[in-house]
């Protein structure tokens, strides 16, 4: 590890004051780093293992999985379980289910941010009676669990005749990530000073042009963090879908994964890898692009699955 | 990549513009600039369609959840039979109920552990995040990123299968690399085991948020200070408890709230592993209990009753986030 012979600016700190009772700083000194290099070894194959396992696990035959020898390597490298988890016909069917999640997420993005940008422009560009009032609400209003409300939302999409369809789902889902949208986006509203809209004002453009003109342009990296952020959200939600999406036509991908756990019929690991593969893929790439923005955000934002 | 952990902001201020949520190159907002103004009806307008949906989509069934919790609410009801008003009877039921009880207490005492488990775990990562060199502090940063990123169910899955009883590698190697006995060992069989591969999840998957988070505010620390401390006789653990843990307690409350608020409401990762393997009945947490309650037997009144428990409690919970958060952020 690098850090051996290259100790971290603490470490470099700590050495030069250490009081002279220290008979062997250089030793101390190296065995501390070796510390930090093997800890930190430690933390990245805890962090990265289960994944790695999940991807290797994938690409090996299912008889060689149920081995009695451990593979750490793909040998034996099979594309067969993504074809049968992708084309076989004994369970729920992907395409729908992919289709299903790429339909719910994407209209919960559009519709969340549209509803959201004019929430946070009206809280961060008017001063109004009952403002904090509003943010206030839209805090609580996020922590309340979706795990308590299954039964009431099902009651109200069922009235509506929406369960096990897009729309309904998709509306669920928009109340859901609203609150965490409104609350980001008025961060990054917050961001873009007013100063500007209003220089831009003296300089002849109308209220909404200045805004359309000099603020929006400033916004669109923050909105397409927020929205990839909701898309996560949406992708990666698993108790309303269960609940109000159950027929195997109406499944969106996480529920679609959910059948492959059948404790009866014993579990073929070798596809279920596949498939969590599958469904983990775009999440992980979409996060990747957008976490350094979003990192802040998401103290304020709450958000997790 | 290489500048991802380093560009994280203090976890609590920047929500506000003080930092990475700011388009670059744009400097601080002057708050109360005369720009910003009434604007008569324009900010109800917009804020309309935002309020609309959340008042029929979370404020009205939450209404009805309440109204629920004290009717007999059953698969009758469900059918169109007019719900009778019963009082508290729903809640008497679930406070009588021993099971209740044993959900309720395990639920906490698991979240309890959780987020200690968490919190010393995240804040350790943080600390070591920030002794690292920077292409080693890349590589760790991505590994936590990825585990970050890694869907809930998913993520349970996998780690079901590597403590699968008969073909986990986790049994492999403990069999074969150490000589243990534990060949067809089931981990999910025994409530107590079951946990504990629950919380390794649970764990597994937060770790990365609160070290980020933490180390975010631990570049905030400044070094001056830390080495006045240090020619001041204190230790690296006295330093930590003395200089750092004031500077970054902001970030440290925020954090652990949230921690308290998902993992008292977690179900995902107990729903799916019970699937998996584990025994519902002594494995069940309060959001998965709802579930099994109102959808599973029927009983939407008593299921009912229990999610507004739930509620209240988060609710709690998250007054103390709010007034934290509110502090840090001028609205």
């Amino acid at each position: 590890m690098s850090t051996a012979t290259r100790p971290a600016p603490n470490g470099a700190r700590a050495a030069a004051t250490r009081p002279p009772r220290d008979s062997r700083p250089r030793v101390r000194r190296r065995v501390g780093s070796i510390l930090t290099g093997l800890a930190a070894l430690v933390v990245f194959v805890a962090s990265v293992f289960p994944v790695y396992w999940m991807v290797n696990t994938s690409f090996q035959p299912n008889a060689q999985v149920r081995g009695s020898e451990i593979h750490f390597w793909p040998d034996n490298g099979t594309l067969d379980n993504y074809a049968n988890v992708i084309l076989g016909d004994t369970r729920a069917p992907f395409g729908p289910a992919l289709a299903n999640s790429l339909a719910v997420s994407l209209i919960t993005v559009s519709v969340a941010l549209v509803f959201a940008f004019l929430a946070a422009l009206a809280v961060t560009r008017f001063r109004f009676r009952s403002r904090a009032g509003f943010i206030i609400a839209i805090l609580i209003v996020q922590m309340i669990p979706a795990e308590a409300m299954i039964i009431s939302i099902f009651r109200l999409v069922d009235g509506w005749h929406l369960l096990n369809t897009v729309l309904g789902l998709s509306a669920v889902y928009i109340a859901t990530v609203l609150p965490f949208t409104i609350w980001t986006l008025r961060g990054f509203v917050n961001g873009v000073p007013a100063d500007l809209e209003e220089a831009a004002m003296i300089d002849g453009l109308s209220r909404a042009g200045a805004f359309w003109r000099i603020t929006f342009p400033l916004l669109a990296p923050g909105l397409v963090a927020t929205g990839i952020f909701g898309f996560i959200q949406a992708w990666n939600e698993f108790v309303f879908a269960l609940v109000l999406n159950p027929r195997p036509e109406a499944m969106t991908l996480p529920v679609w994964l959910r059948t492959f756990l059948d404790p009866n019929g014993g579990i073929n690991w070798a596809e279920l890898m596949a498939a969590s593969t599958l469904v983990a893929i775009p999440v992980v790439v979409f996060f990747l692009l957008v976490q350094r923005r979003m990192t802040g955000g998401l103290v304020a934002g709450a958000v997790k699955g | 990549m290489s500048t991802a952990s380093s560009r994280l902001t203090p976890a609590v201020l920047p929500v506000d513009g003080d930092g990475a949520l700011m388009p670059p190159g744009v400097t601080q907002p002057s708050r109360r600039s005369r720009f910003v103004r009434a604007g008569g009806f324009t900010p109800y307008a917009l804020l309309t369609p935002a309020l609309l949906a959340l008042l029929v989509i979370t404020a009205w069934p939450l209404l009805q959840l309440v109204i629920m919790s004290f009717q007999e609410y059953g698969r009758a009801q469900v059918f169109g039979a007019a719900p009778e008003f019963v009082g508290l009877n729903n809640y008497v039921a679930i406070l009588t109920d021993p099971e209740f009880w044993g959900v309720l207490g395990r639920s906490v005492i698991f979240a309890a552990v959780c987020v200690v488990a968490t919190m010393v775990l995240g804040t350790l990562v943080a600390l070591l995040l920030d002794r690292l060199g920077g292409i080693v502090r890349t590589f760790v940063s991505v590994g936590l990123l990825l585990a970050w990123a890694m869907p809930p169910l998913s993520a349970t899955i996998v780690w079901g299968w590597i403590f699968d009883t008969q073909y986990g590698v986790l049994n492999h190697i403990l069999t074969d690399w150490f000589g243990l006995d534990f060949e067809g060992h089931s981990w999910l069989i025994d409530p107590l085991s079951f946990f504990f591969v629950a919380a390794i999840i649970i764990v597994w998957g937060a770790v990365p948020f609160v070290a980020f988070t933490v180390y975010a505010g631990l570049t905030q620390v400044p070094g001056e200070v830390l080495e006045a401390a240090q020619l001041d006789g204190a230790g690296a653990v006295k330093r930590f408890f003395l200089v750092v843990v004031p500077y970054i307690k902001p970030i440290l409350v925020i954090v652990t709230i949230l921690q308290v608020i998902w993992d008292l409401r977690v179900f995902t990762q107990i729903y799916a592993l019970q699937s998996i393997g584990g025994l519902a009945e002594q494995t069940n947490t309060l959001g998965v209990y709802i579930y099994r309650v109102s959808l599973g037997s029927g009983d939407f009144g008593v299921g009912g009753a229990i999610s507004i428990v739930l509620v209240v409690m988060l609710v709690a919970v998250s007054i103390f986030y709010v007034r934290q958060t509110v502090k840090e952020d001028s609205l």
